[in-house]
């Protein structure tokens, strides 16, 4: 059983606003869902299944769903992070191949920025049996992830400008997007130059604050035949979780070590196939991380891929996050994974700016990483084809 | 910078985890073992998650460790911590096996490597527990 080609990414948006004082979640969620299903070319009475995360405020997909006015026989809230909605277009291609919806909505919002957000993760909620072990020795989102750059650093003499060209390159792609939050291009030394957080990382090896958010609309093979719209093939997906495995933490790796050969292996490629990559980008590390976990590089080796330029668009090994991705484009509401779709949709229709399209592109991957590298994570990985791949 | 200043907030106290957070109030690092695989548990928990047996057994361990992991916060600490900046913190893996998510506390945070060796002290938080945290041996 495979969902390989069984299902399409037929719509895609991403909400343009950085800050979004006036609206509620609730709004929000809907502004995305309806530009998904628009861009699609569907509408609202067209959605038979809906997917959101921990951002949807209330009952599950219930309460946004109600507030859409949506019809349902299928639902799903996974919540792993920033990384579910990666993990939902996965869900949704299973659910299409099964027979149980036809179109499926995901959608996400939130206001970090200018309405204060809940702690990501489990570290507000005490009954959680990690939490009283962790969150009383004062452990910031950013020093979590600092302690695993820290260590890879050990390991693998990884250095803090490899690091900072991760976000040099994300600054690279950003400046043509006249919507990111950052659009001033920055060099690997005003990254280091910049404030040190957490002991290795600097403020520009941190992804950006914003409000916002985005949807998707997953459809069956005969649905996607009758849009007039580009779709998106969805070719392969995997998912796993990372946790401290009994407290003997590893902080060297990811789990994208499992989602992303299971994806590789669904969709029958390889990773030097690939002409796109979408690699959540909380932080530097996060990527670097990644890369080598889905086989981009050997382990240990990230810091000498990227400084090669790989990551550079359009002629790069690898270009990746050619929108500026989370460190210099949107993270909106603290999850980035719904963004790394889009750009992945964007690149596979050809209509990523074209500065930064990547000629020809048909095989993409988006992956995402939920929770920190410091404690226990939720990764997922989608491998996407264009229409005819 | 010594451990007074940095805040020791009370944790929650779960009715399996009990007896560890007893034994810090009499300075005393508590972990469990798995009767069944002799597996050494943390955090401290009902079950032994290698093999799924209920059967544990507490014994004290050496209160000495290294350091696996560290960062140095400098901005941005959470909650209680604002204001404390900069302070470590760390992930030191005892001699027992397990790595545990702590502070570093008694020493300028330059002086925290990879590899540093330090041995536990217990900081007070409240009436049911004292926090675990390690200052260097050297």
């Amino acid at each position: 059983m495979t969902i390989r080609g069984k299902a399409f990414i037929a719509g895609a948006f991403e909400d343009p606003r950085r800050e979004i004082p006036d609206s509620s979640l609730a709004q929000i969620h809907a502004d995305v869902a309806i530009g998904a299903v628009t861009d699609a070319g569907l509408s609202t009475s067209d959605v038979d299944a809906y997917f959101c995360a921990g951002d949807a405020p209330g009952f599950g997909p219930i309460s946004i769903a109600e507030y859409l006015g949506l019809s349902l026989r299928y639902l799903d809230s996974t919540e792993i992070g920033g990384s579910s909605y990666v993990a939902q277009v996965g869900h949704a291609a299973a659910a299409i191949t099964a027979g149980k919806c036809e179109v499926a909505l995901i959608t996400l919002a939130g206001k970090p920025r200018t309405g204060g957000a809940p702690p990501g993760g489990s570290m507000g909620d005490t009954r959680a049996p990690e939490v009283p072990f962790e969150n009383v020795y004062g452990p910031s989102t950013v020093g979590l992830y600092a302690m695993a750059a820290r260590r890879h650093m050990h390991e693998f003499g990884t250095t803090s400008a490899q690091l900072a060209e991760i976000k040099a390159a994300a600054s690279s792609h950003a400046r043509h997007n006249p919507n990111a939050f950052l659009r001033d291009e920055v060099s690997v030394e005003e990254v280091l130059e910049s404030p040190m957080v957490a002991d290795p990382l600097h403020r520009l090896d941190c992804c950006v604050i914003t409000d916002g958010g985005g949807a998707l609309v997953v459809v069956s093979p005969s649905v996607a035949r009758d849009l007039d719209r580009a779709c998106v093939k969805v070719l392969g997906h995997g998912e796993a979780p990372k946790h401290t495995r009994n407290g003997r933490i590893d902080l060297t790796y990811t789990a994208a070590r499992w989602s992303g050969p299971a994806a590789f292996a669904e969709a029958g490629v390889t990773p030097a196939d690939i002409h796109y990559a979408s690699i959540y980008d909380s932080f530097t590390i996060t990527v670097l991380e990644t890369l080598e976990d889905l086989g981009f590089c050997e382990k240990g080796a990230g810091g000498r891929f990227v400084a090669e330029g790989a990551l550079r668009a359009p002629d790069g090994r690898l270009p990746f996050n050619t929108d500026g991705g989370g460190l210099c484009n949107n993270h909106p509401a603290n999850r980035g994974g719904m963004t790394k779709v889009i750009e992945a949709v964007r690149q596979l229709r050809g209509e990523a700016n074209p500065a930064v399209q990547v000629p020809g592109c048909s095989l993409a991957l988006a992956h995402g990483t939920g929770g920190s590298l410091g404690t226990r994570m939720g990764s997922a990985t989608l491998i996407l084809g264009a229409e005819d791949a | 910078m010594t451990g007074g200043e940095i805040p020791a907030p009370a944790p929650a106290v779960s009715p399996e985890a009990k007896p560890f957070w007893d034994g810090t109030l009499e300075g005393r690092l508590l972990l469990q073992r798995c009767v069944s695989c002799e597996e050494v548990v943390w955090y401290p928990r009902g079950l032994c998650p290698r093999c799924g047996s209920f059967a544990l057994e507490w014994f004290e361990a050496s209160g000495r460790g290294v350091v696996y992991s560290y960062t140095v916060i400098r901005r941005g600490a959470p909650g209680p911590y604002k204001g404390a900046e900069p302070y470590v913190l760390a992930y030191v893996e005892l001699d027992e096996g397990p790595r545990l998510l702590t502070n570093v506390v008694g020493c300028d945070p330059s002086a925290v490597q990879i590899g540093s060796e330090v041995r536990v002290e217990f900081h007070t938080a409240g009436d049911t527990a004292a926090l675990v945290r390690f200052r260097l041996s050297a």
